[in-house]
């Protein structure tokens, strides 16, 4: 597809195209790792230091994200013998994806690294439950948290359901056009030899499942796992000399957020989310729009998550993010697949860090599925998207992650293929 | 002074530096219900705050505000994970639009206050009221007494109230 040149957009962006992703790595994605995050961060870093045919000291920078869970970098660039110019550990969970790989461009554009690497790794099953349960609601409630937590208002599901209710009730959303979000990204992760949940279920399935809290059911909340992931971020000229074609970044969004962040819901409509102010950065910055999109990676911590970034974004209209969630649009075969890792509903819960590795794949027209290696190593993909088949987009030149904090704060990126 | 206090076996604290919780509370615990003031814009802000979200001055102070409003959103958690709930459930969790201050200083700001639906003694409701409310559901404003200096803000139905058909998730 023709991407817009400078001369063609209103907002000319002198970093779109400038810097790119050469590399990505992952750990297995398990209940029980068994491991330290510091032993998972170190496996997965290293994955992708390989995969981008580096050495370590060819990678000069180091970003984490953490909510006191994890490792830090000094230990990852310890055991893989990275000598650092630049490293910073940032406190966040999901949106910080795509935020440190923004922040990736900027220290390296400002001369202070040369090559970055980014991970989070987590034990987010075994360890520091993601869903709040054992550690995190042992944490003593105090100061702004008595206006929260002390309501048995904490975990994530609990805080964004506001959001979700309010959504099916100001836009008639109804329970099954969500389910199919996790019908549909079963069913990609059915092809995913390496996703947590590969097994396909219906809409059917996850309206039987039970209520968590309303309006959510259990099959309507990701999946719980340990595992570590990593990226790697370098200059596009740099990257010529790398293994694979370069994904390269159009534009970032970072971290954009609502009014009244300590208390979003205090502005209103509560059924907007922030990808609705994130979009006047994000399309402008990559100088596509959604319609150039062919992937996305629509956060999936809940199946309404997926479904509300979508509509906010822009990829349908306001109110209509039911509909398109649920008239195959996302399907593998669709017009726009969406999260064809199975994402965090199936494959395996990283605060984002999966679904960006997996558009990377996308660009790169090698996704790891079953289909298999021609005398190149790359796999001959058959575009058969039945169960245990293919997950490739056939032709996939543009893709847009969009990853999400909370109703209130999200973050999104555009790619596309050399 | 701090306070460290039980509630439902869950530990609360507010720290003696936290002048803005400690005074908020103060008001819960005597059953009178403030919020800050802006001296400067003449707006009323919650939660807490340490300057005004409208014109950034600091200086503000605490007035009475009336407890009562309608449900703007909800959540029913049939699945607690804090161990304090788990005796609860289902328990409902509210959204409310105070009527002070509703619409301004933009159409789509309100005074949005979290709370649990409770009795009118502040004790969780039990499942027939929680089966009773939904969007629209006139609520005032009740207090869980919780220590000396420290009562949580709750809401319970409007029984005085006309009560419009409220909205609710259609699944049990």
């Amino acid at each position: 597809m023709p991407l817009p040149t400078e001369m063609d957009t209103s907002s000319p962006k002198h970093l779109r195209d400038k810097y790119a992703i050469i590399g990505v790595g992952e750990t297995s994605y398990t209940r029980g790792s068994g491991m330290t995050t510091r032993a998972l961060g170190s496996w997965a870093v290293r994955n992708a230091i390989e995969d981008a045919g580096l050495r370590p000291a060819d990678v000069d920078g180091m970003l984490s994200y953490q909510s006191g869970d994890s490792t830090f970098a000094p230990f990852i660039a310890g055991d893989l013998g990275i000598r650092l110019n630049f490293y910073m550990d940032v406190f966040g969970g999901g949106s910080s994806t795509e935020a440190l790989i923004g922040m990736a461009m900027g220290v390296i554009e400002a001369g202070m690294c040369k090559t970055v690497v980014l991970f989070r790794a987590m034990n987010g099953f075994s360890q520091v439950r993601i869903g709040g349960t054992g550690a995190r609601s042992a944490v003593p409630v105090s100061g702004d948290m008595l206006h929260s937590r002390a309501y048995g208002w904490q975990s994530a599901g609990q805080l964004f359901s506001f959001t979700f209710l309010r959504h099916m009730y100001d836009f008639g959303t109804t329970p099954a056009q969500v389910a199919a979000v996790r019908a549909t990204h079963s069913a990609h992760a059915s092809n995913n030899p390496k996703a947590y949940y590969k097994e396909r279920v219906s809409v059917e399935d996850v309206l039987a499942s039970r209520i968590i809290c309303k309006p959510l059911h259990l099959l309507d909340c990701c999946v719980e796992t340990d595992n570590a992931t990593a990226i790697i971020v370098t200059s596009a000229a740099r990257a010529r000399d790398g293994r694979h074609p370069r994904a390269l970044i159009r534009g970032v969004a970072g971290r954009v957020c609502k009014p009244r962040i300590d208390m979003h819901y205090q502005h209103g409509p509560i059924s907007t989310v922030a990808g609705k102010y994130a979009r006047e950065i994000l399309w402008p910055n990559a100088g596509v729009a959604p319609e150039d999109v062919d992937v996305t990676g629509s956060y999936d911590a809940f199946t309404f998550t997926t479904m509300l970034q979508l509509e906010d974004y822009g990829f349908c209209k306001k109110g209509e993010g039911g509909q398109y969630v649920s008239d195959g649009t996302i399907r593998l075969g669709g017009r726009r697949p969406n999260n064809t890792s199975g994402g965090h509903l199936c494959e395996g819960y990283t605060h984002g860090m999966n679904m960006v590795i997996e558009n990377v794949r996308q660009l790169r027209h090698d996704t790891d599925d079953s289909c298999p290696r021609g005398a190149d190593g790359r796999r001959q993909h058959s575009y058969d998207y039945r169960e245990g088949g293919c997950r490739q987009v056939k032709d996939c030149e543009v893709t847009a992650n969009l990853g999400w904090a909370m109703p209130g704060t999200g973050s999104a990126m555009v790619m596309r293929r050399d | 002074m701090s306070i460290k206090a039980d509630y439902l076996g869950m530990p609360l604290s507010i720290d003696e530096l936290d002048g803005e919780n400690l005074t908020y509370f103060k008001f819960c615990a005597e059953h009178n219900f403030h919020l800050q003031l802006c001296e400067s814009c003449n707006l009323l802000r919650y939660p807490p705050t340490t300057a005004c979200p409208w014109c950034m001055r600091a200086a503000a102070k605490w007035v009475p505000v009336e407890g009562r409003g309608a449900v703007h959103a909800y959540t029913e958690v049939q699945h607690a994970i804090q161990p304090a709930f788990k005796a609860f459930t289902p328990y409902l969790v509210l959204l409310v639009d105070l009527d002070t201050q509703k619409g301004r200083p933009s159409a789509q700001e309100a005074l949005r206050i979290v709370g649990n639906l409770t009795t009118a003694a502040g004790k969780l409701a039990p499942r027939d009221m929680v089966e009773r409310v939904g969007i629209g559901t006139r609520v005032r404003m009740v207090f869980s007494d919780v220590a000396p200096g420290l009562a949580l803000p709750q809401w319970t139905i409007d029984e005085n109230a006309e009560q419009p058909k409220p909205w609710r998730y259609a699944q049990t």
